[in-house]
């Protein structure tokens, strides 16, 4: 039964071999993707299964005892964004049919991607710090490759953006832990709870916290960390930059969450202040920046940064209710988010464009583009009944409820931002007419393949949205275990 | 003893700092191996810095006798270095790479900053955007 948790990470894994074989006959490389996508939709929705049946399930993999071996932990939290990952990547596999080109399949997309997600899934699979190191440099690892691949003109630069600062925060993490070893002798996040508590030297476990906070931050794009993101993002394929843009900074923010709930608790004033203030800082200054774009891709990048800031926010709360707004909105948002890059990749093969200027008429011309943009980009600014809008209304419930009126004012007002800018692309490229005058816009009829991930995406985000109420519940009770770690320290430490 | 490490470590992270924050992508990787190292023996550092006997033990016992090396500490090292090796030759390589298409690896040039515009055409409005 328990092993059913390394199944999430090893399927891909497997099925990233199974596509080195096929890397030559890209029609089969891609079926063979598909099928392991599907399938580890499947293995997570039983893990998700398993979790709700029974709190929290660990594994000591190798059974090596407690607590010298290495664990495995599936809590409400991984095993949410276990599920979301699985979606996202069916959909982005599927998509990337129509989107990856042949070359690009020869240099190696699909076992990237099937590794990169095995290394997303083992990032929140695992309990003990440093596997989640070892877990982000597999995924810096992947998504180097992914960046690189089929060697195009003009992106290596950013490339090397993207990779010279996320080798910096690696370098952060890696001395951050080691001085948690320093000061604890355990790295396995159910020991840390207790012995971090328990350490006398506060000012170092601060300063320790801090440099991990560094880390992470930099990962999940926090400000002013992120200059690396809209660097790099938007040269790449539309499904690449979906994965990333829904899955890389959220791992961070994951990360944030579960060593700032877990192991660092005993100083809030400090590091939780720190954290809002971060928050607040990336929320504005994400949305005010995207303001400023014209290139879709563009716009998409500074929302994502303007976002994670609304997370952030919720986990600098620390009450179950902002958690599980936080935990609502990671979800909704890696979606929609995700959803709105592979839209953007439809509004480019159509128009022959990214930029907002040479788009027009989409509305009149693509009804099921235009449905497909409208429920995503309006869900992220946040239009009842739609899944954005409950996640932005609870963090900002939230932050009343324990009296941070600034920053829910600030969440406020950078929704009405983020529909400033949604409304931009909204106008500009749907309902402006097209500035070709010439002819019909030059794209293809969008095929199947294109249009069905990305509406059972849109579903997605409006059942989110319908069924809050459930929803809803799963998360506070995801918040109230994030809060009282006992049952996951149990479940750890029992040996499972 | 751990004074002195403490030293070392603190006088290769400014080295590497210094190095990395150059802005020549060559003293990047520099910096970065170094930094890399200075990380190591800070784990090393925190993993109990005493004089003992290797983790070995006996064939009769399940425990080790007397006070033994932390041999964790080492294995995180192990990792640690390993990794660390696989992405300085990734770096290289991409710096490499980079080099050819910028013709420069100073990250503070322009003709380093500026996109190079796609050659299939169909990004022309890229071109009018700062990178």
């Amino acid at each position: 039964m328990t092993n059913l948790l390394i199944l999430p990470i090893l399927l891909p894994m497997v099925f990233a071999v199974l596509t080195i074989l096929f890397r030559t006959h890209h029609r089969h490389a891609n079926t063979m993707a598909i099928i392991g996508a599907v399938l580890h939709l499947f293995v997570s929705c039983l893990l998700m299964a398993a979790v709700l049946d029974r709190k929290v399930i660990s594994l000591w993999v190798g059974s090596w005892p407690s607590p010298a071996g290495i664990s495995l932990v599936a809590d409400y939290l991984g095993a949410i964004m276990v599920l979301v990952t699985a979606v996202l990547h069916t959909a982005v596999v599927v998509y990337a049919r129509i989107d990856i080109t042949v070359r690009q399949i020869q240099s190696g997309f699909y076992p990237f991607m099937l590794l990169l997600t095995a290394a997303i899934c083992g990032a929140f699979l695992t309990g003990d710090l440093f596997n989640l190191y070892v877990w982000f440099e597999v995924m810096l690892m992947t998504s180097f490759g992914i960046m690189v691949m089929e060697n195009p003109a003009g992106r290596l630069t950013n490339a090397v953006k993207y990779v010279t600062l996320n080798l910096v925060s690696t370098m952060v993490l890696l001395t951050g832990i080691g001085l948690l070893y320093g000061l604890t002798g355990t790295l396995n996040l159910a020991d840390l709870h207790d012995k971090a508590a328990r350490v006398e030297n506060t000012a170092l476990l601060t300063s320790t916290a801090l440099m991990l906070m560094t880390a992470f931050g930099i990962k999940a794009a926090l400000f002013p960390l992120f200059f690396w993101l809209p660097a790099s993002y938007h040269t790449l394929p539309a499904s690449v930059a979906a994965f990333f843009g829904g899955m890389l900074t959220k791992v961070g923010v994951y990360a944030l969450i579960r060593l700032f709930t877990l192991v660092f608790v005993t100083q809030t004033h400090i590091t939780h202040t720190a954290l809002m203030i971060a928050g607040i800082l990336t929320m504005v200054s994400g949305v005010v920046t995207a303001a400023s774009q014209m290139d879709i891709r563009r716009i998409l990048s500074f929302h994502i940064i303007s976002q994670v800031g609304y997370m952030v926010l919720g986990l600098s709360v620390l009450t179950p209710l902002a958690l599980a707004a936080a935990l609502i909105f990671m979800v909704h948002n890696i979606i929609a988010k995700a959803n709105l890059f592979l839209v953007g990749g439809l509004m480019h093969r159509v128009t022959g464009s990214f930029h907002l200027t040479q788009m027009g008429s989409l509305y009149k011309t693509h009804g099921l583009l235009s449905l497909a943009f409208f429920i995503p980009a309006f869900s992220l600014a946040g239009f009842p009944p739609l899944s954005g809008f409950w996640g932005k209304l609870l963090i900002i419930y939230a932050c009343l409820e324990s009296r941070h009126y600034l920053s829910a004012a600030l969440a406020a007002l950078v929704g009405l931002l983020t529909l400033f800018s949604m409304v931009k692309i909204w106008s500009e490229a749907f309902w402006k007419p097209s500035p070709r005058s010439d002819t019909t816009p030059a794209g293809e009829k969008l095929s199947f393949w294109s249009l069905a991930p990305v509406l059972c995406l849109c579903l997605f985000t409006v059942l989110l949205g319908l069924f809050i109420e459930p929803v809803l519940q799963l998360a506070l009770v995801a918040g109230e275990q994030l809060l009282n770690p006992a049952a996951y320290i149990l479940a750890v430490k029992g040996g499972g | 003893m751990e004074f002195l490490l403490a030293l070392v470590v603190g006088l290769m992270f400014g080295s590497a700092l210094f190095l990395m924050l150059s802005g020549i992508l060559v003293r990047f990787v520099f910096g970065f191996a170094l930094m890399g190292n200075a990380v190591n023996l800070l784990i090393f550092a925190a993993g109990r810095l005493t004089h003992v006997n290797p983790p070995l033990i006996d064939p009769d016992q399940t425990i080790p006798a007397a006070s033994v090396a932390n041999a964790l500490p080492q294995a995180l090292i192990l990792t640690a270095i390993v990794i660390g090796f696989a992405m300085t030759i990734f770096l290289l390589v991409l710096l490499y790479r980079a080099y050819d298409q910028a013709r420069t690896l100073d990250a503070d040039l322009n003709s380093f900053l500026v996109e190079i515009p796609k050659t299939t055409g169909q990004h022309v409005s890229e071109k009018k955007e700062p990178a």
